[in-house]
């Protein structure tokens, strides 16, 4: 290598150049080629296509009863409340992070954005999983002191991973791993006990 | 090219072939010198050092079942719970093939973290040696990416919830957080997508990296030579050689080490096959209980919890709420009072030190806990790459340290199990203390090692490695 330089008078700059713009040319060539692989990284049109609305009847759903529907691969929750489990909406709200679902990172929508965050009071709509990581948050409807949960616990959901809990509206409370309440998912009424989750009226 | 060796004709076959095939192809003469024959490695070896020769072994063990098990196994979500299945039930010796390796990947854990251990305490990420230490953090790194990749392939409850947690982690960076989980997810959910891509990493590209690092450590190492228990360099311009310039305390590591090696080897089989053939779940630690539930998109199991090798860092990402936020602020302010009152610097660099703790704070304030604790929990990694800096004792091996580090040594080993316990434990307040004081203990240990480890009187250094003929 050494005398193949061994003068370096004897460099040819107007090669050189052509040889840096030859590499710079073989680098572009390089991180264009890189991006269709990337890019194959990206959710296909069949996972796309897959978030399509779903409908459910809530004729039979008894209160205090919950069931779990799949969209977009997450579990969706409709679960029509009591009374009681209306009631203690109120009661838990000075312990809550963000009673009023004022924050961004899952907005919710205009028609739930009030105590109960549900278009019909009783009826909750959300998305089973938890803000912080993920996992789905199991139901503590009981109220009363149970493990993991604190004294005055007025019935919520407990998530199983890292002990974030939430009230009966899927509203976060304070000083919790979890940042936002729980998602509701866009949805409306077909009629009086069909309900279609994954759109609504202004889309 | 090399001179062409002639040999007589009346050599012996043997011999003929070998010097054949030497001047076709010396590189593998010369390497079998270099890395074997006659690489010298100190006399004084003992126990510790037998963790690296082992972790070949576990890693020759994965890589062999793990390709019959790819001959049986279906990297689709609607069939990979039940192929595994098939390879326990019907596949034959498949069960054998495949506690193998899911007990290899704990083995593989067990004798990487002693291993590591052996180079803290004899100092042996220490100049010349920092190169070799870098690239065995980053195996560590890169083996963490395969196992946890590969414990989402049997698709069952731990392993969907658990990939489901991890690369919700990635979502916690701010601005492109969700971007980046939905293009490692490749769909809205964890998925067929995500499980065959996982598959796809953890049989082809993650094990090719591993095997190239592995490579790099090996050659930086003979390029240095090895370290020992007396951290004495048996190499340096002032050790003792012979005639020939080959050191006086050191050994060929072929026939010597080889055969010293077989020894570990054996004990080390007696134990994994006894775990393979007697306690193959090793009571839920090795495999959890609910991964033998196939996996369901919308229920959680009521207790999700890392493998046991997870889950020391594990701890440390729940210990970051947002109540632990202020401590931490904390301590950055504090950090950086003492660098600006204690350390005699050029001004302009304590400007810049209060001026990144002011930053630094209000960023800790301004977003979520949940990130800072992907951050502590990605950090409690990456700081290992730095011990080589961090360490300022006049002496590498533990043995010529004062007395007080063994017990500092002793406390760093009983945290860092405290918080492997707690991390496979429901979240309790308690815990959720305990696991705080423990991740400031863990940052701490190295974060103030360039002070620490310049206290207190080192004894003094022997010439020659300490060793006892036998």
């Amino acid at each position: 290598m050494s005398d193949t330089l061994a003068d370096k008078s004897q460099m040819d700059p107007s090669k050189r150049t052509w040889l840096i713009a030859t590499g710079c040319a073989g680098a572009v060539g390089g991180v264009a080629t890189a991006i269709p692989f990337v890019s194959t990284f990206q959710p296909s049109e069949k996972a796309k296509a897959a978030g399509a609305a779903v409908e459910v009847d809530i004729s039979t759903l008894k209160p205090g009863e919950k069931v779990t529907v799949e969209w977009r691969g997450k579990p969706v929750w409709i679960m029509r409340r009591t009374e009681e489990q209306l009631a203690t909406l109120e009661k838990v709200e000075g312990q809550l992070a963000d009673p009023n679902s004022d924050r961004k990172a899952y907005p919710t929508p205009e028609y739930a954005k009030n105590r109960h965050r549900s278009i019909k009071p009783e009826v909750f709509v959300g998305v089973g999983i938890c803000s912080h990581l993920g996992c789905s948050p199991s139901d503590k409807l009981t109220p009363g002191p149970q493990p993991s949960l604190p004294d005055d616990w007025q019935g919520g959901f407990l998530c199983p991973c890292h002990g974030s809990t939430f009230d009966m509206a899927g509203r976060v409370f304070k000083n919790k791993p979890a940042p936002d309440n729980l998602e509701v998912p866009p949805h409306m009424y077909l009629s009086d006990s069909k309900l279609l989750i994954g759109e609504d009226k202004k889309a | 090219m090399a001179e062409f060796k002639e040999i007589s004709p009346n050599a012996s076959a043997g011999a003929k072939l070998t010097n054949w095939f030497e001047n076709r192809f010396p590189t593998a003469f010369d390497a079998y010198r270099v890395h074997m024959s006659e690489y010298y490695a100190p006399k004084n070896f003992n126990f510790w050092y037998f963790f690296g020769s082992l972790a070949m072994l576990v890693l020759v063990i994965q890589i062999v079942t793990g390709i019959f098990l790819v001959m049986h196994y279906k990297p689709d979500a609607a069939l990979a719970f039940g192929s595994v299945e098939y390879i326990m039930r019907d596949v034959p010796w498949g069960w054998l093939v495949r506690y193998m390796h899911s007990t290899g990947a704990s083995a593989f854990f067990v004798v990487v973290y002693l291993h590591m251990f052996r180079g803290l305490i004899y100092g042996s990420y220490r100049k010349p040696r920092e190169l070799v230490w870098i690239f065995g953090c980053a195996i560590f790194l890169v083996l963490m990416a395969e196992a946890f990749m590969g414990y989402l392939l049997p698709w069952g409850q731990m392993s969907y919830w658990g990939a489901q947690v991890i690369v919700n982690l990635f979502s916690a960076i701010p601005f492109v957080g969700p971007d980046l989980a939905l293009l490692i997810r490749g769909d809205y959910v964890v998925g067929d997508a995500t499980l065959n891509r996982f598959f796809s990493f953890h049989v082809i590209a993650v094990p090719l990296v591993l095997l190239g690092l592995v490579v790099a450590h090996l050659l930086a190492l003979h390029e240095v030579g090895s370290n020992n228990p007396d951290g004495v360099e048996i190499k340096g311009p002032d050790a003792p050689k012979d005639a020939n310039g080959k050191p006086l305390d050191g050994i060929p590591f072929h026939p010597y080490y080889t055969v010293h090696d077989i020894l570990g080897v054996s004990v080390f089989l007696m134990v994994f096959t006894a775990i393979v053939f007697f306690a193959p779940e090793f009571g839920g630690y090795f495999l959890e209980y609910n991964n033998f539930i196939p996996a369901d998109p919308l229920k959680t199991p009521a207790h999700i919890a890392p493998v046991w090798y997870f889950t020391p860092f594990y701890s440390m990402l729940r210990a970051i709420t947002s109540e632990m936020m202020y401590a931490l602020i904390a301590c950055v302010v504090l950090g950086a009072v003492l660098g600006v009152t204690k350390l005699k610097l050029p001004s302009l660099f304590k400007m810049v030190v209060v001026g990144g703790a002011v930053v630094l704070s209000a960023l800790m304030l301004a977003i979520d806990a949940k990130f800072w604790g992907v951050v502590v929990m990605g950090g409690a990694v990456i700081i290992l790459f730095f011990l080589p800096w961090l360490d300022n004792c006049p002496v590498k091996s533990i043995r010529y340290r004062p007395d007080w580090h063994k017990y500092l040594y002793g406390i760093f080993v009983i945290n860092f199990v405290i918080l492997a316990y707690l991390g496979v434990q429901p979240p309790s307040p308690i815990g959720e203390r305990v696991s705080q004081v423990g991740t400031l203990f863990y940052f701490g240990f190295f974060l103030l090692m360039p002070w620490w480890s310049r206290l207190g009187q080192c004894k003094p250094v022997p010439s020659r490695v300490t060793f006892a003929a036998h």
